[in-house]
């Protein structure tokens, strides 16, 4: 680790906590329908869609009509895949994706996983990135972002029954935030050497005769969007670590600020619709603690590097493989903690070549459900849960009704929170396991030992917690990874989305009560504590024995110089 | 459900034209207009034929060019149209066994090896190395072309980038720009 390390690295953290103020101002002034310089666009939408955007939804309804937006943008990109061979902007003619890959890369894209079983520049036309894949980018994020703020609404009304509309406030998510926000990121882009074209590959003849083929493509558009909604799916198969998706030092870091800049703010626009800033700090206080300490352990252990690779007489232990020149150990590291603290999934480093336990952490990070800031929208109501679990906990210590933000939990709300918080766990371990004993399976592994096992459970973690980066490897694009990896990514996106919303359909029910003397305080240091506490007994627990098996197992073989 | 259906039908299709057809094109106009050296792939060419991408790494094995580090894109790597890193874990028998190979390749003299030297990249297209992996490529460029050290070695260091801002990213050089210069020296009229 080095002094310039740490220092692009507080350069990174700083520029994303410098926007969640103002961002988080703005959204909230979006999200109560103060923001119109679109209106135009937007009722016209409205008009178009029969959509009266003042009717507002019950949980049921609001989750109706989320399921409906989905499943309808599933089929339109499956369909898409399907026949891209026969629709426009293909110059590399490529010919129609696969059954299982359209369906995996269909959910992967709907449910802001991103999960990539393909090649990008290998497998997918221009059309199919820019009509399918970009749109899903910023729509799955938009659902995400409005999920979360009908939950914030759940804690500001007082004996309500409606969580307010869906379409409303999926469109104001991506016209008054998302759609802004990526013009401008994808014009700097540009500006700082990104393509954007409609070309096909161009052939150059090297300075030692041979050909090479360099794909090219709208980059720009997608790229920019991809960083802001979480999406993570890069154009290109080696993603933010293709040069054409990442030149320089500069895309770099706006890149970074990028992966963090919405979900960070969303905090903001938390404590602001509920009516009290201190609540969304204090959860923002927790994520941080976790951001921190998954970038010195990451960083540390990247660093530090590998034993085996001292002994062969090189300059260096850090761990290069599957790492860029430009952007160097501190910054690969820092990436990977970003990018799995939200649901984000790019890379621009190769995960699965990180030491054991630099490839622990951004595992650990999924595997704790992205709370760690999070996914657009998806961070925020994943933390909630969280917040009403520690609530419980802390009510059973004293014996007390738990409270929080003045809503009384019950006994419903507990048991959704748990059903809510547990699928994503069980989606992982049961998927895994049933990849290690299904024949065929282990044909896929680019790695053997306990890597290979890291694989498995990298993957399933990946797909159930919405994330899309891989321990890439494993050959994923074969039917059994491609329906069970596509399983889990519903599992993990829907059937915790759905208890959530009754959640949220229970609690606006209620009504708000005032805090009293015995009110367990829900900003301070305490209550972080007590927060980041409950999240790592869960994940750890959950999940120790399975990563004992496969990255701690590795770290001692690799220390003892042993090699499969 | 059916009461969301026409909502979820006509809310996908004006998305898709909006954000899927409208957003991207409307950006490849612009980009084309402001930047388009950029926006069409940062080409570079010489004597009218196009010879690689500034931001995309070329294979090199010629003793008498720099070489760039070990590429997994494609089958013979550095392949432009399918970039990848090898993926292969810090407990790898086959990697252990490649980067024993590329160190017995670039081995050149008692000199421990940069580590990135033998090391794949993330994309398998990197365009840089580190002017320490350069610097320890000289001699062997200077004895392929029959050039003093020197003047190979302050080649290197005028090509070398250093960080942004004095913090900001990695020293690298170029290899592709690198080897562009090598032969410019050599075009150049002795005398």
């Amino acid at each position: 680790m080095t002094l310039i390390g740490w220092l692009q690295i507080a350069l990174a953290v700083g520029l994303v906590l410098a926007t969640v103020a103002p961002l988080g101002a703005y959204m909230a002034r979006v999200y109560a329908g103060e923001v119109r310089f679109l209106a135009p666009v937007e009722n016209g939408f409205y008009a178009l869609a029969g959509i009266d955007p003042r009717r507002e939804q019950s949980w049921a309804g609001y989750t109706m009509a989320m399921l409906a937006f989905n499943a309808a943008g599933f089929a339109l990109l499956y369909g898409i895949l399907r026949l891209q061979d026969v629709l426009p902007l293909n110059p590399a003619g490529m010919p129609a994706v696969p059954p299982d890959l359209a369906f995996n890369t269909a959910v992967s894209f709907t449910t802001n996983t991103n999960w990539q079983a393909y090649g990008g520049e290998a497998t997918l036309s221009h059309f199919s990135q820019m009509a399918g894949l970009t749109v899903q980018n910023f729509v799955s994020a938009a659902t995400g972002m409005a999920i979360a703020i009908a939950f914030a609404r759940a804690f500001a009304r007082s004996g309500a029954t409606t969580i307010g509309n869906f379409w409303a406030d999926m469109t104001r998510s991506t016209l008054y935030v998302l759609l802004p926000l990526a013009l401008v990121m994808a014009l700097a882009m540009v500006l700082l050497g990104l393509p954007q074209n409609l070309s096909g590959p161009v052939e150059a003849t090297t300075l030692e005769g041979g050909k090479q083929a360099i794909a090219q493509g709208p980059v720009a558009s997608q790229l920019a969007i991809k960083m802001l909604g979480t999406n993570g799916g890069g154009f290109f198969n080696a993603n933010s670590a293709h040069p054409y998706e990442n030149p320089t030092a500069w895309t770099n870091l706006l890149e970074l600020w990028a992966i963090l800049a919405v979900a960070a703010a969303l905090t903001a626009t938390f404590g602001r619709i509920v009516g009290d800033r201190a609540q969304g700090r204090a959860l923002l206080a927790a994520m941080l603690v976790m951001l921190g300490a998954g970038i010195v352990a990451c960083y540390g252990a990247e660093a530090a590097g590998n034993p085996i690779l001292a002994k062969l007489g090189l300059t260096e232990a850090a761990n290069w493989e599957g790492k860029e020149t430009r952007f160097g150990i501190a910054t690969s590291s820092l990436w990977a903690v970003f990018t799995t603290a939200a649901s984000n999934g790019s890379v621009n480093a190769m995960h699965d070549s990180f030491t054991p336990l630099g490839g622990l952490v951004p595992m650990f990070n999924i595997q704790l459900g992205e709370i760690v800031i999070g996914g657009v929208g998806a961070g925020l109501y994943g933390m909630l849960l969280y917040a009403i679990l520690a609530v419980f906990v802390a009510g059973l210590m004293v014996g007390r009704t738990p409270e929080y933000l003045g809503k009384k939990i019950g006994g419903r709300e507990v048991k959704l929170t748990m059903l809510a918080l547990l699928i994503s766990p069980m989606t992982i371990l049961v998927f895994t396991a049933l990849a290690c004993v299904w024949p065929g399976a282990a044909e896929s592994l680019a790695n053997q030992g306990p890597h290979g096992f890291g694989e498995y459970l990298y993957a399933y973690s990946s797909g159930a917690g919405n994330n899309g980066s891989a321990f890439a490897g494993l050959s994923a694009n074969t039917p059994f990874f491609n329906i069970t990896i596509g399983l889990a990514m519903l599992f993990g996106r829907f059937l915790m989305i759905v208890p959530m919303l009754a959640v949220a359909g229970s609690l606006v029910a209620k009504p708000k009560v005032e805090p009293g003397a015995g009110t367990f305080p829900t900003t301070g240091p305490i209550w972080v504590g007590l927060l980041v506490g409950v999240i790592l007994i869960l994940g750890g627990l959950t999940f120790f024995p399975a990563l004992a098996l496969g990255p701690l197992v590795e770290h001692f073989a690799m220390q003892a110089g042993d090699l499969f | 459900m059916l009461t969301h259906l026409r909502p979820a039908l006509a809310m996908t299709l004006l998305f898709t034209l909006l954000t899927g057809i409208a957003y991207p094109l409307a950006m490849t106009g612009i980009a084309q207009a402001i930047a388009p050296e950029a926006a069409n792939g940062s080409l570079i060419e010489r004597d009218g034929k196009v010879i690689g991408s500034s931001l995309i790494g070329q294979g090199f094995s010629d003793p008498k060019y720099f070489w760039p580090r070990p590429s997994a894109a494609g089958k013979s790597g550095y392949d432009g149209t399918s970039s990848s890193g090898s993926n292969l874990g810090p407990t790898s028998k086959a990697l252990m066994a490649r980067i024993q190979g590329d160190i017995d390749k670039v081995k050149d003299g008692s000199a421990p090896v940069p580590t990135e030297l033998v090391t794949a990249s993330a994309s398998g297209l990197d365009p840089h190395i580190s002017p320490a992996a350069a610097l320890y490529q000289v001699p062997r460029v200077a004895r392929a072309r029959g050039l003093p050290e020197a003047t190979i070695r302050d080649l290197v260091l005028r090509q070398a980038e250093g960080r942004a801002l004095g913090f900001i990213g990695e020293p690298r050089v170029n290899v592709l720009r690198l080897n562009l210069a090598l032969d410019g020296i050599a075009r150049r009229p002795q005398g």
